[in-house]
């Protein structure tokens, strides 16, 4: 039967754990609060006794054995006052306040009733209510009487302080001044100014000292450290590599075009009417760009140059990178082609690109899986680094899902939505996710020039990977038809998801501590610390929005859209950027303007938060509009400002390729690397990087 | 440990290790699915032309916006009179040798839900109108408009099927619009969209109901006392179910539908012709060139409160002061009629 009247909140949210209905919630809180005040009692206890020992401690003798001991705590400015027998004033008397009272006898009065009374939420609430202000006077008091402590123990001192003076005058007076003037010379002692330098002109014969500023001009931002010099790399490599990364930035301008003109047509629809422009044909063609060819490519790129450093050894094969390459750029060329042309899969998100044009993607994977897995076979480590697990295991496991998803013998019916499920999450979470965190577990160390935090941590959030991101795909599909156990499963996948994320994230960061300096004057960490940011936040949003009651909400609205580029973006295409200004320089030479990389850090990241801020935003109100069975043409007009914002925001982050795609040719252009001359040999008697 | 020094055994471990899960979570739940479920009944295969249409929808990407899933939520009964399930989908199988099966449930609603569309919106005339440019029936849509699935032909033959766009929309050409090939194919794959009943007598399987005590019914008829709410709703109904055809201001669409503004039907005393069209629709002013009204409360399933609501929300709007009509009226009339 049909029903059109508001529904009531609390019946949607079907009682959340923090509802003013529900009596786990509110007993907790009221747990919570009760442990507080304990604690703050047991605070007050402490410094009374405190209080207590120090008034005893008072009364005790002046011991005449400690002058000396006194005279080395001396300071010049006590010296002259107690020569000039200054007395230091006597710090007022604090009197407790009838005000700072009041709440002990409120607490006194604690509601005392029933049993069955007490297990009523209204009551609860209003134990909760009373607690509260309880509770800032405990806090109020203890604040208070801290402070008096210490007034206690400064007029202790002072009291001391007379008694020496006191006991001073008991002696003679040479005896004193000797002593005085003793510990005024040890106070007045200054070294010389060459003490420690030397007197000979300052020259640096080692050639230990880099990147010194000589402008004296004000900068209009902070100069950052230089892309220090490394030993040079096999030059055919560092093209294949430049390539793979030229490549990617292509696609990454490409598709984010493509994104910003379907994200305009949200706010002018009529923009225009070609059909190979519209919108249910852009939007696969900007998400498979952005996914295939920006983020893949990058991340082979940077792989290509990762897995045969971390083995200790050359890559493999060289040619078969080349072909990896080439075959993926045609994946994306054609599959892009036939989206515009009307030729999809079907409509399952990210799999619209039909199987001929995926097999050659598919191709492409399997030359360089073979290539990364051939190099570390022929590694000269003994261990295999951790990135390398990552990486070699993500091309395993993107060929896996790549070949579920488009084989089609389990595709039938409903067989099809819960492989879109599998597919759409494991290729976020087992290809794009996974390779990303091989990234950083090199460039992060490297950057920092110091090891990883936790390499077990490392090998943990690994495992916990795999085990719960391979069951989570199917919360897309939370109350539809697919069966209610394997909605249910991936729920809790999505809650797992915590430990690998917290264990990478924490991992991440206790690598930076002690070294926060280093992001402040570094051009890349920036790019590094805000992925870290964005996968802890992302992906606990991803475990937020998996659960029952929060998918009644955001399912189906722009929420998904915000939390997809908030992981997407934030996440896989910051640390891509930070890979990237850190690898290019030491291939090609060459450093892009710090301005400029600053100038894209920071539009991306502004540009993201103004995209996704007013989607998640919208999102709910949306979704709360929906469930008050509000007529669907309702949500439409109300999301039209937020669609405003996040075209604002797209056009920022748009911008912000703009700039990388200069960084990139400023990296490249001109560099030796791509002269012919250029040989391994040459670059070895040079080195790489010529120092400033 | 010597095992993860390995890259055999390791990538090997972590090869199975993925490929056991994706087993379990992924293939053997998906041939089960395949395998257990069969179409209903009651279920007809798409026509030759649906089935064309289907691949117009699929080829634009129409699913971006629109699911074709009924959630077994509260909220979702807008778009279905039951929860899909997965006997709905069952009949569904690979399009061809390029393409893979199309449920095209979808994952986004920026658009409405069509599961239903076939019974909620049956009229040719709309859906083409629509398709030609949303905004010239729903001011604030954003749907993209598909001008090239129309021509414009300045004398249109007996065969072709000619859309009434109003001009504004034309930018300035002049003719006729006619509907291609395409244009119809889809809208026949749209009218195809109905929820197929369930076999037998028994029950429907109800909404999931979130919780267990729900708030007592605010819109029945006995609160017909509160009017502010009863207007209120009857302005929603009115937006779900009329506005799409007759718009927010009553004026209709010169052509297509008629305006209720001022309507000798609306404004009757007696209220029995409006109910009579409002549950088993009407045809009487297609000889004005007017659109075929569908059986809109028979289709929703509107209740004889709804109905009021909406009657008395046609007759108090846009310059209409007509005798409001009560729910114990419009019950008997429902019944007779349906009779």
């Amino acid at each position: 039967m049909r029903s059109t009247k508001p529904t009531p909140w609390r019946a949607i949210t079907g009682g959340a754990f923090f509802s003013l209905h529900s009596l786990p919630g509110l007993t907790l809180i009221l747990v919570v609060l009760l442990c507080i005040v304990l604690g703050a009692t047991l605070y007050l206890y402490a410094k009374t006794k405190e209080m207590q020992r120090l008034s005893k401690s008072r009364k005790k003798e002046f011991e005449k054995t400690r002058l000396a001991e006194y005279l080395s705590e001396f300071d010049s400015t006590k010296l002259a006052s107690l020569r000039t027998g200054l007395k230091p004033a006597l710090p007022a008397v604090l009197l407790f306040s009838a005000a700072f009272l009041s709440p002990f006898t409120s607490f006194a009065q604690a509601p005392v009733t029933s049993a069955s009374i007490l297990k009523e939420p209204g009551m609860i609430i209003l134990m909760i209510l009373i607690l509260i202000p309880v509770l800032f006077g405990i806090i109020l008091m203890g604040v208070k009487i801290s402070r008096i402590a210490t007034q206690f123990r400064t007029r202790q001192s002072t009291d001391e302080e007379e008694q020496f003076k006191n006991y001073l005058a008991t002696l003679s007076k040479e005896e004193v001044e000797e002593a005085l003037a003793r510990r005024e010379q040890a106070l007045n002692y200054r070294p010389d100014a060459h003490a420690m330098t030397g007197t000979a002109p300052a020259s640096d014969k080692r050639g230990l000292l880099h990147n010194i500023n000589t402008e004296a001009a004000l900068p209009l931002t902070p100069p950052k450290k230089r892309a220090a010099s490394r030993p040079p790399v096999d030059p055919a490599l560092a093209r294949l590599v430049v390539w793979y990364i030229g490549c990617a930035a292509f696609w990454l301008l490409f598709g984010t075009t493509v994104g910003e003109y379907i994200g305009i047509k949200f706010v002018a629809p009529d923009a225009d009417h070609v059909s190979w422009l519209s919108f249910g044909r852009l939007r696969p063609v900007h998400t498979n760009a952005v996914f295939w060819g920006w983020a893949s490519l990058g991340m082979l790129g940077l792989g290509y140059y990762i897995v045969p450093r971390v083995s200790n050894t050359a890559l493999f094969s060289i040619k078969k990178g080349w072909y990896s390459l080439v075959l993926i750029n045609a994946a994306v060329v054609l599959g892009s082609c036939c989206l515009m042309g009307g030729i999809n899969n079907g409509g399952g998100e990210y799999r619209e690109y039909i199987w001929p044009v995926m097999l050659l993607f598919g191709v492409g994977i399997v030359l360089t899986l073979e290539n990364f897995y051939r190099t570390i076979g022929r590694r000269t480590t003994h261990e295999i680094y951790i990135s390398n697990w990552y990486i070699v295991s993500a091309l395993i496991f993107v060929l896996v899902i790549t070949l579920v998803a488009y084989l089609p013998w389990w595709q039938d019916g409903l067989g099809e939505t819960i492989v879109q499920g599998y597919w759409m999450h494991q290729g976020v979470g087992m290809w794009f996710m996974l390779f990303t965190l091989g990234i950083v577990y090199y460039f992060l160390p490297q950057q920092l020039n110091k090891p990883i935090y936790s390499y077990s941590l490392g090998i943990l959030a690994f495992w916990t990977q795999i085990l719960f991101y391979t069951v989570i795909g199917t919360h897309h599909f939370v109350f539809s038809s697919i069966p209610w156990w394997l909605q249910t499963t991936a729920i809790v996948g999505s809650v797992g998801m915590i430990i690998p994320v917290t264990a990478g994230t924490t991992n991440f960061l206790l690598t930076i501590r002690g070294s926060w300096h280093s992001v402040a004057s570094s051009y890349t960490l920036p790019f590094f610390l805000a992925g870290i940011i964005f996968y802890f936040t992302g992906s606990m949003q991803g475990t937020a929005e998996a659960f029952r009651s929060t998918n009644l909400v955001w399912h189906f609205t722009d929420f998904t859209v915000a939390h997809s580029h908030l992981t997407m973006y934030g996440i896989i295409s910051f640390f891509l950027w930070a890979g990237i200004y850190a690898v290019l320089p030491r291939l090609t030479g060459k450093e892009a303007p710090q301005s400029i990389i600053g100038a894209h850090f920071w539009l991306a990241l502004i540009g993201l938060l103004f995209y996704t801020v007013p989607l998640m935003i919208g999102g709910t109100l949306k979704g709360v509009l929906w469930a008050q069975g509000r007529p669907f043409i309702d949500g439409v007009v109300l999301m039209a400002p937020y669609w405003l914002w996040r075209a604002i925001g797209g056009s920022l982050m748009w911008l912000s390729h703009l700039l990388f795609c200069y960084n990139l040719y400023r990296m490249v252009a001109g560099s030796a690397l791509f002269t012919r001359d250029s040989s391994f040999k040459k670059q070895q008697a040079h080195g790489v990087l010529s120092r400033p | 440990m010597e095992f993860f020094h390995d890259h055999k055994k390791l990538f090997r471990a972590a090869f199975l290790f993925f490929l056991v899960l994706t087993l379990f979570a992924c293939i053997l739940p998906a041939l089960d699915e395949q395998k257990n479920n069969a179409t209903l009944p009651g279920s007809t295969p798409l026509s030759e032309d649906a089935a064309q249409g289907k691949l117009v929808f699929i080829a634009n990407g129409c699913v971006a916006c629109h699911t074709q899933q009924v959630r077994n939520v509260d909220m979702d009964k807008t778009w279905g009179s039951r929860p899909s399930v997965a006997a709905d989908y069952a009949g569904i199988h690979r399009t061809d040798v390029w393409r893979n099966t199309a449920t095209l449930m979808g994952t986004e609603r920026t658009g409405p839900d069509l599961t239903n569309i076939g019974a909620r919106q049956p009229a040719a005339s709309w859906q083409l109108m629509h398709l030609f440019n949303p905004r010239s029936v729903v001011k604030e849509s954003i749907m993209p408009a598909y001008p090239w699935l129309f021509t414009m032909k300045e004398t249109p033959g007996k065969e072709d099927v000619v859309v009434s766009v109003p001009d504004e929309f034309l930018d300035g050409t002049t003719g006729k619009v006619v509907a291609t090939k395409e244009a119809l194919q889809l809208v026949a794959y749209l009218q195809s969209l109905k929820q197929t009943e369930l076999p037998g007598d028994g029950p429907v399987p109800a909404f999931l109901e979130l919780s267990k005590k729900r708030a007592p019914d605010a819109g029945g008829g006995a609160a017909a006392s509160n009017g502010d709410a009863e207007a209120a709703k009857g302005a929603q109904l009115y937006t779900t179910y009329c506005q799409t055809c007759h718009q927010s201001d009553g004026q209709g669409l010169k052509g297509a539908f008629p305006p209720l503004k001022g309507s000798k039907v609306v404004l009757d005393d007696n209220p029995e012709l409006m109910v009579n069209i409002i549950i088993n629709g009407y045809t009487g002013r297609m000889s004005e060139g007017f659109g075929a009204m569908p059986a809109v409360g028979t289709l929703n399933n509107l209740k004889p409160e709804e109905i009021t609501a909406i009657m008395n929300h046609e007759k108090s709007s846009w310059g209409n002061d007509a005798k409001k009509v009560d729910v114990a009226t419009i019950e008997k009339f429902i019944k007779s009629i349906k009779k």
